[in-house]
């Protein structure tokens, strides 16, 4: 099975994020930067898929140089090569936009499953996986926590809300969107990152897919959430503030 | 180019809740630019709901009617709302940022060269339309700039649903039959199904101490169980404990697991991600106790205490155990 998992740099779940100047996104230098986490789970169902069916598992990404990292990172766990989509004005495509580069980087390879994560931590638009299969007119399901491969296709456990699930079953070609927690990930081993420095790492630009950048819906402006409640914070030491709450939840909450 | 389009879900047979929420949102879009308002919704017999959305305001509302679209699958759904959108026109879709949008409502406006502004939380005058961003620390505000109808969908409690009296005429309905094949159909759905007995009913808990990341590892939940004890609430965690699987799915809070409606809503570690907010959100009181002051949690607790939680949290039991001695 020759499968594509696009995924994503992200900035780091902890780091600590300001607004820039222009109040347009946030202020990117010193920034850390990881693995979208559900893209993760999308690069741990293709090499698993890989080892039970073989194949090939080719990572593709878009973004600045830094995206590199990533990319190794995924070659360093098991993947096979890489398609880096070097473009600097991610921020300003829009969902259409990057499905776009996307789709276009990926149609060559003509895979027979394209898997990625089931939404972005920063963004979290949840649209890219969806919208790649509507331009490489494919079959999509999302959600999906469970890949098993069949005659005619594959069989999917898609997750609904409140804790109920679904069965799902399509045939490949397909797009998955990965939910995360369906498996365990896997450490990149001394010997995987070893042998990442010598996989195929292929570069490509926006250009030169000739995919322009004209959005249909733009970020204007990023501001600090307004508290919808004020929060009234218990100073001290952790016994201070612990026995102001004790009091709050007996004669404030009336809980105790 | 005209009018609202609301795009209703159902459930069972029913009209799900943020349905209606849907329609406040399209309300309010109404206010602000004095558009009519329609009502789609679709499925493979709608009479019913139908007559129960047309008690509503609204200038008509339509039966997005096929025997193929008596189960929800992506391709019918899009193929569907593709000719509906194409036949009404319509300037706004509005969905409600359901599980079921999240599937196919993107693909629908990439169809029709448009995006989706998805998960959004407020509506603002222009319009544009805020929604959250990096996991609920910051918000973006968007704007549709497009030429065709502008998407939205929009997240479970952010529009409240106006109370509705009885005093409109009811509003007009009309079938609209798609033209699908079967062949055009290409994913087989299931039926839904539990993931594991559920043996824990969060939703009726009138006190839950809930447990995040921030716990760090398995051996710690047993420190956040003693003060779920102590206090006489339920334990209950937010999505990652779950996955790694240190406690059971069952007792997972947010939009993959249980809404809850506690009195007393205790979040230890949890930073506030908006999945697991639209879960929570309805608690009557918040407490959040986490090491980093600008966590999202913060944004809808009534009291916060930032600070080490393997400190808080044990002198926090040993408080609670003295108050009910």
């Amino acid at each position: 099975m020759k499968i594509v998992v696009a995924i994503k740099q992200v900035p780091e779940r902890d780091a600590q994020v300001h607004i820039d100047a222009a109040g347009k996104w946030i202020e990117e230098t010193d920034l850390q930067y990881a693995l979208n986490e559900s893209d993760a789970y999308a690069l741990e169902e293709a090499l698993q898929l890989k080892e039970q069916h073989g194949g090939e598992v080719i990572v593709v990404s878009a973004g600045p140089e830094r995206v590199g990292t990533t990319l190794r990172e995924a070659l360093a766990k098991g993947a096979d090569r890489a398609i880096q989509i070097d473009c600097d004005d991610l921020g300003a495509r829009d969902a259409l936009g990057v499905a776009k580069l996307l789709a276009t980087a990926i149609q060559p390879e003509d895979p027979d499953l394209i898997l990625t994560g089931l939404q972005s931590e920063d963004l979290g638009l949840g649209q890219t996986g969806v919208i790649v299969a509507e331009l490489l007119g494919l079959p999509h399901a999302t959600l999906i926590l469970h890949v098993e491969k069949t005659e005619t296709g594959l069989k999917l456990k898609r997750e609904l809300e409140e804790g109920w699930f679904q069965t799902v079953e399509l045939p490949t070609p397909a797009v998955l969107t990965i939910q995360s927690g369906g498996n365990k990930l896997r450490y990149a081993t001394l010997m995987g990152i070893k042998r990442a420095k010598t996989k195929e790492v292929r570069c490509v630009t926006a250009a030169e897919l000739g995919v322009d950048s004209v959005p249909v819906v733009v970020l204007e402006r990023v501001t600090l959430p307004q508290k919808q409640k004020s929060t009234q914070i218990l100073p001290g030491s952790p016994r201070e503030a612990a026995a102001a709450l004790v009091e709050k939840l007996k004669f404030e909450v009336h809980v105790l | 180019m005209s009018g609202i389009l609301v795009v209703f879900e159902q459930r069972e047979g029913h009209i799900s809740r943020i349905g209606w929420e849907a329609l406040a949102a399209g309300q309010r879009l109404n206010m602000q630019l004095g558009l009519p308002v329609s009502a789609a919704v679709i499925g493979a017999d709608t009479e019913s709901l139908a007559a129960e959305i047309a008690a509503r305001p609204l200038a008509k509302v339509l039966r997005v009617e096929h025997p193929l679209l008596a189960q929800y699958t992506a391709d019918g759904f899009t193929l569907a709302l593709q000719q509906l959108i194409e036949s009404e026109n319509p300037a706004y879709v509005i969905f409600p940022h359901t599980y079921q949008v999240r599937d196919y409502a993107s693909a629908l406006a990439a169809r029709l060269g448009q995006v989706l502004i998805g998960d959004v939380v407020a509506i603002g005058d222009g319009p544009v339309f805020t929604r959250q961003l990096l996991q609920g620390r910051l918000n973006g505000t968007y704007r549709h700039t497009g030429n065709g109808p502008c998407f939205v969908s929009v997240q479970a409690g952010a529009f409240r649903q106006e109370e509705q009296h009885s005093t409109v005429t009811a509003a007009q309905i009309a079938v609209f039959t798609p033209a699908i094949d079967l062949a055009q159909i290409r994913t087989k759905p299931g039926e839904p199904f539990r993931g594991s007995a559920q043996t824990v009913d969060l939703s009726s808990a009138q006190l839950i101490v809930s447990v995040g990341r921030g716990i760090k590892e398995a051996e710690n939940i047993p420190m956040v169980a003693e003060l779920a004890t102590a206090l006489g609430a339920e334990l209950a965690a937010s999505r990652p404990i779950c996955d790694a699987g240190w406690l059971p799915l069952e007792r997972q809070v947010g939009s993959s697991g249980q809404t809850v409606s506690p009195k007393l809503y205790l979040a230890v570690g949890i930073s506030g991600a908006i999945q697991h907010q639209v879960g929570m959100k309805g608690s009557q009181c918040v407490v959040a106790i986490n090491k980093d002051p600008d966590a999202p949690i913060f944004e809808i607790a009534d009291y916060g205490i930032v600070g080490d939680l393997f400190e808080v949290v044990p002198a926090l039991t040993a408080a609670v155990k003295a108050a009910r001695q």
